[in-house]
């Protein structure tokens, strides 16, 4: 699972208000090249959560993300990489997703979060 | 006819090892696939700008559809309840993240979130109640208001369904349009039973100018000309019926109009049946009636 999807996704258990952002404990951590594209870096930038998404890499080893963000540094060479390196090529393989609300605990097994719900909490 | 897979088991267990083996394997289950991803995509309508875009492929399996998805250059995301199935995905190397959820209790992401939606024959499976706990309309109506809140305003999602008959199709649509979509159902091939193709076309928001549906494909599947989506198809559409009609006209007015031969056998008969009320022969039996009768 890339940082991208974890920006996205959120606990969804019934009567969870505030589910987002899910934390993550890290067992196994993958990187896969993938080709760089500026012009999705910038569409998607305006909806990323950007606190969650600078403290999801900390909590895979991806430390050189800068705290404060603004629209202008999309158009700085370093800057891009480095984003696009923690969104889109760092990968959760093996660990695990906890609801920052109820503490429930999703495993992530091969790289899928399982996001399944048991009858109770649905 | 085999039955359905929704009537066999649940999804999570119908889609075991053997059956996800085969969405690698078989060349005809891979091509129907990329075909309908294909048309889903189209119907999905994103602005020619481009721009990749984050795209949710809805009961993503092996991710064949998510493949259209990676060529057209966007990014995607993939949900499936099958543990089977999204291991040949991994195995295949999709270029999307994938997902174990089960959509029928909902789609956790955050609001406004994603671009568009894609699903591929999956949305028939939430008809079924499989476990005591399920109501196949409270999970219609968990998954589309969840799918209404993640997609971006007039964000777009094209869902490709098999409905099992008309009850559930209604079941479906409904439940889409009470959580807010506009849009409708597009039913490509209606002429023809096995390529009919349902997709419901949904528009997140009021409709507007904008979320007019696309139009339905009716040449025959496979020709390249009846596909276009452009000029000549209700020409097409009109020859299609009326070769359909003609021959079964023909084969009824000739049983109709009998003539004299057939009058006077039947009169035979009925005497040697030895009713005494048959009218005699005479030059007038069987003949035509003038016109102006």
């Amino acid at each position: 699972m890339r940082l991208l999807t974890h920006n996205m996704l959120s606990c969804n258990i019934k009567g969870v208000t505030n589910g987002f952002p899910l934390a993550i404990e890290a067992t196994t951590v993958e990187t896969k090249e993938v080709d760089m594209n500026p012009d999705f870096l910038r569409h998607i930038f305006p909806k990323l959560e950007w606190k969650a998404f600078r403290d999801a890499s900390h909590s895979l080893g991806v430390d050189d993300l800068p705290e404060q963000v603004d629209p202008d540094m999309l158009l700085d060479e370093e800057f891009l990489r480095r984003f696009h390196h923690a969104l889109l090529e760092v990968h959760l393989e093996e660990g695990v997703l906890i609801c920052p609300e109820t503490g429930r605990r999703f495993p992530v097994s091969k790289g899928i979060p399982n996001m399944l719900l048991n009858e109770d909490e649905v | 006819m085999a039955s359905r897979p929704e009537l066999q088991a649940p999804p999570e267990i119908f889609y075991n090892e053997s059956e996800a083996r085969k969405y690698t394997t078989s060349s005809r289950i891979i091509e129907i696939q990329a075909k309908l991803a294909e048309r889903a995509f189209e119907l999905l309508a994103l602005p020619d700008d481009g721009l990749p875009r984050l795209i949710l492929d809805i009961g993503c399996g092996s991710g064949l559809s998510g493949e259209t998805l990676s060529e057209k250059g966007h990014v995607w995301i993939g949900l499936d309840i099958s543990e089977a199935m999204l291991d040949v995905a991994l195995e295949r190397e999709t270029e999307g993240d994938l997902l174990l959820s089960d959509i029928g209790q909902g789609l956790g992401f955050r609001p406004g979130t994603i671009d568009g939606a894609i699903s591929i024959s999956a949305l028939q499976w939430l008809c079924n109640a499989d476990k005591s706990c399920n109501d196949p309309r409270l999970r219609l109506k968990a998954f589309f208001n969840s799918l209404y809140r993640s997609l971006a305003r007039g964000a777009r999602a094209a869902l490709q369904i098999y409905p099992q008959n008309t009850a559930q199709l209604e079941m479906i649509t409904t439940a889409a349009m009470r959580c807010g979509f506009s849009g409708g159902l597009v039913v490509d091939y209606p002429h023809s039973t096995r390529a009919k193709k349902y997709f419901l076309c949904l528009v997140c928001g009021p409709a507007s100018v904008n979320s007019a549906l696309p139009r339905a494909k009716v040449g025959m599947e496979g020709d390249d000309s009846g596909s276009d989506l452009d000029s000549g198809d209700e020409e097409q559409q009109t020859v299609t019926v009326a070769e359909r009609h003609r021959p079964v006209k023909k084969r009824k007015l000739e049983s109709k109009i009998k003539g004299r031969a057939w009058v006077l056998k039947k009169k035979e008969q009925r005497r040697n049946h030895g009713f005494s009320n048959v009218p005699r022969d005479t030059k007038y039996t069987g003949r035509k009636r003038k016109a102006h009768f």
